[in-house]
This record gives structure tokens, C-alpha cells and sequence, in this order.
């Protein structure tokens, strides 16, 4: 009987009876075709592939990283908390070590949502990789975590979230934001003023190919999390970087995929976005499943595969080869970027706006973060939507120090809450989740 | 009259069953160097005196194939797949004559590369020299398109004794079981046929006219003549037999754990509202994981023969049986034994019983009664923790829509239903241990003959159709329409249901006897560039397991009950 090497762990997802509407590209017949490779293929029926049924996210599994407002059923449904309960489920089977591997094979995606939530943005409505993330934090103490995003578009949820985390390397990988959504994710993007640097942002330009990427990996990706040291490694595997993908203009393939994913060893694979739905996806999860198990996956490829055909031109390299530079600067950089802002202990304000795409909603944020020596700070974040809701929430980090964890309350007693129509309080030290409303 | 015959690893059971009771049982050893003389004989002593034209047919279960596969004597076969891309096929070798070939299909059932006609003729030439006669024909995506798989077959024409081909075989999904299962069919082709013709001509030969029908792992029946096809289909159909030999005395409300004590081994099933639960994918057999449709089946290691004996200072019970137990002549001790030294059976020699028990009673530091309980409990033990085992395993299959996920239906047995040599036994004590009603199968001797001549035709039909691509397919059917872009999901279920009464009335089915359901049914709109194309469409229909019609006053008066209440055995 087929056995494979690294013991892989796998949850099939497909909510076949859910889609964000009837002609969208995040619909019912997103993971058919995977499915019928994967069933075809046999993979589930190899001695050390497991396929689990996926547990439900609670809703303080979903308190532990985002403000829903005005709550978390205005904004998410039994299918959110099925796909964030798939990751959560692979999460769990690796830590208690039943599985080296695994891959969350689920949808809906979660990457471009944010810590505030008031609807859905890029398809996303809560962040099924951060979701899991916390989860572990707090079911078995896991400290360092590195996320790298390979979905061709920015992990700018992902990103907001962990912003002022020096605890949590993020390093999205994606065509470059000035030719594709959100249009963020530049270099220059890298952390708050307590996390400088552990947010990395690769922006590749379009057409890149196998080549291209792999070189990203090697030269750039890989010697950081060396340098980082994580207890796990979570890939955010979005396949919409697929020479044949709809909406997107890359050249990678399902062997790419598959050699990063044998190079990168994650222990955690999520599903993120990935629209090519016939002729791309059957092939790449086949492709990522057997390089997590540490299959052959050579034989693996679409039935229009030329890799000649998809190669990127000499200035495409060139380019990716001056972003990879840019890159290994600001990694550099970001420890002393880090000692110099906390050392300042000061207040930092950002002003921005978010767009929520898939739900069309405006909101403006005036965030506001606290540095400390001793900890990465109090965070708290003012948001208000052109729908008229206006909240105030108060973020105090899992590590924070007395200090900062006695700051955080007074904020949140102190508010007003005239000015609101509530306030949360989100205190990671003690897994608490507190709302004042009118 | 019916006949049901089942025949087991050491004995053939028969019965003769007439309108309203068991007229004749039998019981003769196995003879598994030739099956057929047991058969034969089980035969012979069911239907000695009888008018051959009362009888209206016989079933049998047979071991044959079963056991060619576990001991490997199997005929030479030879294997050409076509995988195209993906999994490395070489790592699907199920023979020596494994060949790989070019061509390729893909999911959606699009050729992407064509098979090559010159290397097909140049292995069939190769095969021929060879001397195979046995070949099997497998393309991965065959259920989606069996183009390959057929143009193969036709370059090989008719120079070979049998050509099987994977898409006929099973509509599901799995390249690697559909070569399993393929080759298996074609492997125990030979020998099968050989017992198809012995039974055929001595029926003649004794001027019974008898139809013969074969029981299959599904608990359900085909024609002799049908079963010539698949014989693989016929794997596995002991337990079966015992399963449904069960039925009639399971509960109609709940659901049902059936246990099927045996010498070495116990088979588990579940009967949900009286019907038996299906494997979702295919039976697994001597390592070979196929798509064989059969009953969720579970079989641990222990049995009324199993050998015990103290490791470590701890008892343990199987896996393994050295022969019968020490009371009937054995060599070691059984939890058969245990019940002799508690006096709960006295109908051999309880000396060596006690004989037996003496040393692991002095190894573990106990009483010979104490021991002969310690035994006996942990032999319930194990099959309540295999019981559990089999439960958790069904209820943690993964479901693919979020209604069915959060439904989250378990199956959660109430009774136990006990059936094989020690049932009654096994049942007082199980009954003891558990929070379940537990039930005595009534003539649990022969349950397993009773089941396979109370059975019923079953079969299953697979229908796939693409709207944008025109085509509905069902590919075991040999079937294969054009269809419009109107076509959808009710057409679909219409035509598959035609289908499916088509095959079972040539299966040998009776159509007033026909209870068709749907299993599958689910349509996707297909959607590129933002425009609805197309619907994709996946119906599998079929006929559950269950008993004949008549079965009702059969069983009611054959175990003197009236048919609203069913009357198990009780053992408290």
C-alpha cells in the first residue's frame, strides 16, 4: 500500500452550498474540479494522508484577533466559522504532533481582513490563518510564528493585523500593488514602530515565472525565517499567481507551487485565493499536498504546461533581483528600528482609509499605538464607516507589560462613549473580550 | 422455496426456506481445495425430495474469490494504464504485467493527449507472445470519458480471453482502486468462470432448473449470469450474509450495531433504520483498496477460538487462532474454554478447558474462575472497544456543504444485534457491560444462509453530465447521450433512474421488487468570465440492500412473531 514520508495532515473544505453570490468567482464551484483530482488522483487514500473533519471557529476564537461591529454575526456566517475551523483543526492535529504537515484546504479566504471589521474586502471576512494563529498562541503557548503569503495579492489583512506584532513575521509575496488589488504591500511597508521589520513585503512584477519566484524564496525568504528562528511556519497558499488565473497576471505554475512548498516546509498550508478554477487548481493543490507529504511531484503538471512558453524576460529578472535587495536591506534595518522606537516611548498616530470592496464600505481609522520598552504596546484604533458606526477599540498585546495592560483598561473605562456607539477591549494578556454599547 | 447457502472459511451452512419457516438446514465442513463438491453437497442435502419446480431460486455466498485474492492465486493478468499527469503510476503496480501508456484525459473528461496506437499494438503483441489472456484496461478520468480505454481494448481485439475495462466497473472517482479493482476482476476471472461452469452444469446434470443468483459485498444479489462479468463484486459477501441475515430482527426506529462472532474473528456492521450502512468508496481486501461497493464492514481479531495466552503479565486474546478450542480438541486455550470452566457450555470436554486455563491462572495470579472471567470480559471488551473504534471512524467522515457540516448527523447505535457460534453467551455478557439493548440474531447458526437467501438485488448507477460540454455519461452503463443546455438536474435523476431499472432487471431483478433512491445529486453552474456556461451535474442512484418482498411473513412466522413486533431473543 502508498505510504508517504512526512506524516500530512489534510482538511477538504469546499462549501459546495455556499457562494458570495450566484456568478462570483468565491462560488460553489470553486474546489470542484479540485476535488475531483484529489479523489481521482487517490491522495486521500495513502497511509500518512489524514483527512479531518473540520471543527468550528467559536466566536472568541474570532475575539481573539478582530472588532466585528457592531458584532460578529453582522459580519460572518457558519461558513466563515467552518473555514477558520479548518485551519484551526490542521493547526491543532500538528501541534499535538498526530500530523507533521498540513493543509487547510478551505474557502471562503480570510488574507485582506483586518483587525476592525465592518463587512467583506477582497472576499474576505475574518482571517481564518490569524484565527488559527491566536488559537495556537493561546491552546499551546506557540511564541514565534512566520506567515508567508504566497497568494498574489497583498496579505494586507493579514499584514494589519500583525503590524505591531515583533512576535509574528509576515512576509507577503505579490504582483506588485501599483498593477493589481489592494494596492498596497511596497517594501517600504514594513511593521509598526514596535515590529519594524517583521513585516516583509515582496512586490514581484508581473510575468514573473518558476524562476522568479524560487529566486524570491531562496534569496529572500528563506534566510529570513532562518534569521527568525519561528516555532511554526504557517503558508498562506493563495494560487492565484497561475499563469492562467483570471484575474491576475502572473506566470507561476502548479510545479512552482509545488517546489516552493517543498523548499518552504511549512507545517501549516491554508488555502487563500486562487480563480482558476479548471485549469489551475486541480493541479496545484495535487501538487502542494504530495510536496508536503514529500511525494514526487515531477509528474505533476497542467495539461498546458510549457514552461518555455510562461518564462520570464532577463528584465523581469532584473527587477525581481533589485526587489529581493530592497528586501534583505530592510530586514537589516528593522532590529534598530525597533530598539530606537521603543526606547522613545511615544505615542505613533497612522490615518487611514479602508475600502470594503466586496460589501462597498468606506472607513477612516486614526490608530494609534504606544511604544514600551517592555513590551510592543497598547494599540488603539478609532473607526468610523461612511455607514455612520463609530467605535473605539483598544488592543493590548499577549505579552504586554503591567503597565501597558493598566493603560489599555484605563482607555477603554475612560472613553466616552457618547462619542461611540461602542467600545472593545481586546486583552490578549488574560484572553478577554469586553464591549461597552449605548 | 428458497435456498441460501453460505459458504464460510470451515463451514458451508444451507437452508431450505419455504413460505412460512426454515424447512431444511445443514451444515457440512468446507472444503477449500474445492469449493464447489461443499456446495455441491450443502445442496444435495437441502434439496433431496423436493420438486426441483418448487423451488423458486437459490443464493449462494461464496468465499471463492475471497480467498484466490488473500492467497494470492490469482492468473496471470496484465494491466496497461493510462494516467496521463499526476501521481506516478509506477507507484500503482498492482502486477508484473504492468505497463504504462501515453494518453490523457482530464477532469472534466476532455482528451488532452491521445492514446498511441503503435505502442498499443506493439504490447499486445508482447502480451500475446507471452501467452496472457487476461487483461485490464484503465485511463485515469475513464468515468468522465472512456474513449481511451475502449480504443485500447479495440487494438487489442478479440486475441485476448477476457478484456476488462476500469470505467465499467465503477462510476467513482479513485485511479489508483479502479486499477486495484480492475485488476482483481480480471485476476479472479479464470478461476471464477470455472465455478460459474461446475454449477451450472451439475444443476443441469441434476435437471434442477433453478435460477442461481450470487451474493455480493453490498448485501445485495446479481444473476449468475451477471456475476460472470464482476466476479470481484462477489468478495466479502460472508459477512455480508450475516448482515443480513440480521435485518429482519433489527429495529425499524434505531440503529443497530450488528456483531458477527466467529472462530477467529468478529465482523461489525451498522443497520441504520434496518438498512445496512455502505462503504462511501469500496472495500478494502488482502491490501488492495478498491471500488468495490460493499457494507461498512469492521473485523478485529477476536473470535470464540482466539488464542489465549498471558504476555507480560498481561492477558492477551488474539490476533490469531491455532484451532478449535481445548473443550473440542484444541491446542490452546479460547475464550470458548472460559465459558466451559464457568459451566456455560458443557457439551465437550471441560477438563481440558481447565486444563488449558490452569497456567494462565497461575500467571496472572488468579482463580481458574476468576481467570475464566477475566477472560471472557476482556474478549467482550475488545469488541465493545472495536465497536467504538468503527463508530467514531463512520462519524468522523468529513461532508463538503455547510448545511450537512452543521447538521453533523452521528450514528449512534442503541441495540446490538449478536450472531455466530457463541452468540448467546457473547450477548449475556455484552448486555452486562453496556448501556445497549443486546439481542440474540433468532437461528443465529444459520443467519448468515437465511440472509443470503432473504436478499434482494441491489445495484448503483452513476450519472455524470456537462451542459456546456453536451454530454451525459454513464460510463458502467455504457451509456453516452448528447444532451442540450436545457438538461439539468431532474432530467438527469430521470435518466439515471431508467438506467439503473434497465440494469437491475437484467441483473435478474424483479421490477415490482424495485426501490430506487437517489445518493448523489448535485448540480453546479458553471461560470466563466462572469456568465453562467453551463451546469455540471453528478446523480448516483441505486437500489439499497434489503429483503426480498416476501420476506415479511417469512421471517414473522419462520421466528414465530407477528410482523409490528419484533422479538429478539433477550438475554439479560
Amino acid at each position: 500500500m502508498l505510504s508517504v514520508k512526512t506524516k500530512t495532515g489534510l482538511v477538504f473544505f469546499p462549501a459546495f452550498d455556499w457562494a458570495i453570490s450566484a456568478t462570483h468567482p468565491e462560488r460553489e464551484e470553486r474546489l470542484l474540479y479540485t476535488q475531483d483530482q484529489v479523489f481521482e488522483e487517490g491522495l486521500l487514500d495513502i497511509d500518512g494522508i489524514i483527512e479531518y473533519k473540520p471543527d468550528l471557529a467559536t466566536i472568541q476564537d474570532v475575539r481573539r484577533v478582530h472588532f466585528c461591529v457592531p458584532d460578529e454575526w453582522s459580519v460572518l456566517t457558519e461558513s466563515h466559522l467552518i473555514s477558520a475551523g479548518g485551519a484551526k483543526t490542521i493547526g491543532m492535529q500538528v501541534l499535538e504532533k498526530n500530523v507533521e504537515r498540513g493543509f487547510a484546504l478551505v474557502r471562503p479566504p480570510g488574507h485582506h481582513a483586518m483587525r476592525v471589521v465592518h463587512g467583506a474586502r477582497g472576499f474576505c471576512n475574518i482571517n481564518i490563518e490569524a484565527i488559527m494563529v491566536e488559537y495556537l498562541r493561546e491552546a499551546y503557548k506557540v511564541d514565534r510564528v512566520a506567515i508567508v503569503d504566497t497568494d498574489c495579492h497583498h496579505g494586507d489583512g493579514t499584514q494589519d493585523i500583525y503590524w505591531h506584532d515583533p512576535d509574528t513575521l509576515f512576509i507577503s509575496l505579490h504582483q506588485d500593488g501599483r498593477t493589481l488589488y489592494p494596492g498596497t504591500g511596497f517594501g517600504y511597508e514594513m511593521g509598526g514602530p514596535s515590529a519594524a521589520g517583521t513585516t516583509i513585503n515582496i512586490p514581484l512584477p508581473p510575468q514573473t515565472s518558476e524562476e522568479g519566484f524560487l529566486y524570491t524564496l531562496d534569496n529572500a525568504i528563506l534566510p529570513i525565517i532562518n534569521d527568525f528562528k519561528p516555532d511554526l511556519i504557517v503558508n498562506s497558499a493563495g494560487q492565484d499567481n497561475h499563469y492562467t488565473d483570471p484575474i491576475t497576471n502572473m506566470n507561476f505554475s502548479a510545479q512552482g507551487y509545488a517546489e516552493l512548498t517543498r523548499r518552504l516546509k511549512p507545517h501549516i498550508a491554508v488555502l487563500e485565493g486562487g480563480y482558476s478554477i479548471e485549469t489551475a487548481l486541480p493541479y496545484i493543490n495535487v501538487g502542494i499536498i504530495m510536496a508536503l507529504a514529500g511525494m514526487d511531484f515531477s509528474k505533476v503538471r497542467e495539461p498546458d504546461y510549457r514552461p518555455q512558453r510562461i518564462r520570464q524576460t532577463a528584465d523581469t529578472a532584473e527587477q525581481v533581483k533589485r526587489v529581493v535587495a530592497d528586501v534583505m536591506d530592510c530586514w537589516e534595518k528593522g532590529p534598530r528600528l525597533r530598539e530606537r522606537n521603543r526606547a522613545e516611548k511615544k505615542s505613533h498616530k497612522r490615518e487611514r482609509a479602508v475600502f470594503y470592496d466586496t460589501d462597498n464600505i468606506l472607513e477612516t481609522q486614526m490608530e494609534e499605538q504606544r511604544t514600551c520598552r517592555d513590551c510592543s504596546g497598547v494599540l488603539s484604533i478609532d473607526s468610523e464607516t461612511d455607514r455612520g458606526h463609530h467605535v473605539l477599540a483598544i488592543h493590548i498585546p499577549r505579552k504586554a507589560c503591567n503597565e501597558c495592560r493598566e493603560l489599555g483598561y484605563q482607555l477603554y473605562d475612560g472613553a466616552n462613549l457618547r462619542s461611540y456607539h461602542q467600545i472593545f477591549l481586546q486583552d490578549r494578556t488574560h484572553d478577554q473580550y469586553l464591549v461597552r454599547r449605548n | 422455496m428458497i435456498i441460501g447457502l453460505d459458504v464460510g472459511g470451515t463451514h458451508t451452512d444451507v437452508v431450505l426456506i419455504g413460505q412460512d419457516c426454515i424447512l431444511r438446514q445443514a451444515k457440512v465442513p468446507t472444503n477449500t481445495s474445492n469449493l464447489f463438491d461443499c456446495v455441491w453437497a450443502a445442496l444435495d442435502e437441502v434439496t433431496r425430495d423436493v420438486p426441483p419446480e418448487e423451488i423458486e431460486r437459490a443464493v449462494l455466498s461464496t468465499t471463492l474469490t475471497t480467498n484466490a485474492i488473500i492467497e494470492g492465486k490469482m492468473e496471470k493478468t496484465a494491466m496497461i494504464v493510462s494516467p496521463g499527469p499526476g501521481i506516478d503510476a509506477e507507484l500503482l503496480r498492482t502486477c508484473t504485467h504492468y505497463f504504462i501508456v501515453s494518453g490523457s484525459i482530464d477532469h472534466r473528461g476532455r482528451e488532452i493527449q491521445p492514446i498511441n496506437p503503435v505502442e498499443i499494438e506493439g504490447l499486445s503483441s508482447k502480451l500475446k507472445a507471452e501467452g496472457i489472456e487476461h487483461v485490464g484496461v484503465v485511463g485515469k478520468f475513464s468515468v468522465r470519458n472512456p474513449k481511451h480505454e475502449i480504443q485500447i481494448g479495440e487494438i487489442l481485439g478479440d486475441s485476448f480471453t477476457n478484456v476488462l475495462y476500469g470505467h465499467r466497473l465503477s462510476g467513482n472517482l479513485s485511479f489508483p482502486r479502479r486499477i486495484a479493482t480492475t485488476y482483481l476482476n480480471a485476476a479472479v476471472h479464470p478461476i471464477y468462470k470455472g465455478f460459474f461452469k461446475a454449477v451450472k452444469e451439475s444443476l443441469k446434470k441434476k435437471g434442477l432448473n433453478i435460477p442461481i443468483y450470487i451474493l455480493k459485498a453490498d448485501g445485495g444479489t446479481m444473476s449468475l449470469e451477471a456475476s460472470l462479468f464482476c466476479p470481484g463484486e462477489t468478495i466479502l459477501s460472508g459477512p455480508a450474509a450475516s448482515v443480513m441475515g440480521s435485518l429482519p430482527f433489527a429495529s425499524l426506529e434505531e440503529e443497530t450495531l450488528v456483531l458477527d462472532i466467529g472462530g477467529t474473528t468478529t465482523d461489525m456492521a451498522i443497520l441504520i433504520h434496518r438498512v445496512p450502512l455502505l462503504d462511501p468508496v469500496g472495500c478494502e481486501l488482502g491490501g488492495y483498496k478498491t471500488l468495490i461497493r460493499s457494507l461498512k464492514t469492521y473485523s478485529i481479531g477476536v473470535g470464540g477460538d482466539s488464542t489465549v495466552r498471558v504476555l507480560d503479565g498481561k492477558l492477551k486474546i488474539g490476533p490469531g487462532r491455532d484451532g478449535p478450542a481445548m473443550a473440542y480438541g484444541g491446542p490452546t486455550p479460547t475464550p470458548t474454554d472460559a465459558l466451559f470452566v464457568l459451566g456455560k457450555i458443557n457439551n465437550g470436554d471441560a477438563q481440558a478447558s481447565q486444563r488449558g486455563m490452569e497456567p494462565i491462572a497461575a500467571a496472572m495470579g488468579m482463580t481458574l474462575e476468576e481467570v475464566a472471567n477475566e477472560v471472557f470480559d476482556h474478549a467482550c471488551q475488545m469488541i465493545l472497544n472495536g465497536a467504538a473504534k468503527m463508530i467514531e471512524d463512520i462519524n468522523s467522515k468529513p461532508v463538503y456543504t455547510v448545511q450537512e457540516l452543521l447538521e453533523g448527523y452521528q450514528v449512534q447505535p442503541q441495540e446490538i444485534l449478536v450472531l455466530g457460534g457463541p452468540a448467546p453467551y457473547f450477548a449475556f455478557r455484552l448486555a452486562a457491560l453496556t448501556d445497549f439493548q443486546v439481542h440474540v440474531v433468532p437461528q443465529w447458526q444459520v443467519a448468515n444462509a437465511v440472509g443470503a437467501a432473504l436478499a434482494k438485488n441491489t445495484s448503483e448507477v452513476t450519472l455524470f453530465a456537462d451542459t456546456e460540454r453536451g454530454i451525459a455519461i454513464a460510463p458502467g452503463e455504457k451509456f453516452y447521450r448528447q444532451i442540450d443546455k436545457n438538461f439539468d438536474r431532474n432530467d438527469a435523476v430521470a435518466l439515471a433512474y431508467e438506467l439503473l431499472k434497465n440494469k437491475c432487471i437484467k441483473e435478474g431483478a424483479v421490477e415490482s421488487e424495485l426501490e430506487m433512491e437517489v445518493l448523489e445529486n448535485v448540480q453546479f453552474n458553471m461560470v466563466r468570465d462572469f456568465y453562467t456556461t453551463g451546469r455540471n451535474i453528478r446523480i448516483k442512484v441505486q437500489v439499497k440492500p434489503g429483503m426480498v418482498s416476501e420476506y415479511k411473513d417469512i421471517a414473522a412466522s419462520m421466528f414465530h412473531v407477528s410482523p409490528s413486533q419484533k422479538m429478539p431473543e433477550k438475554m439479560r
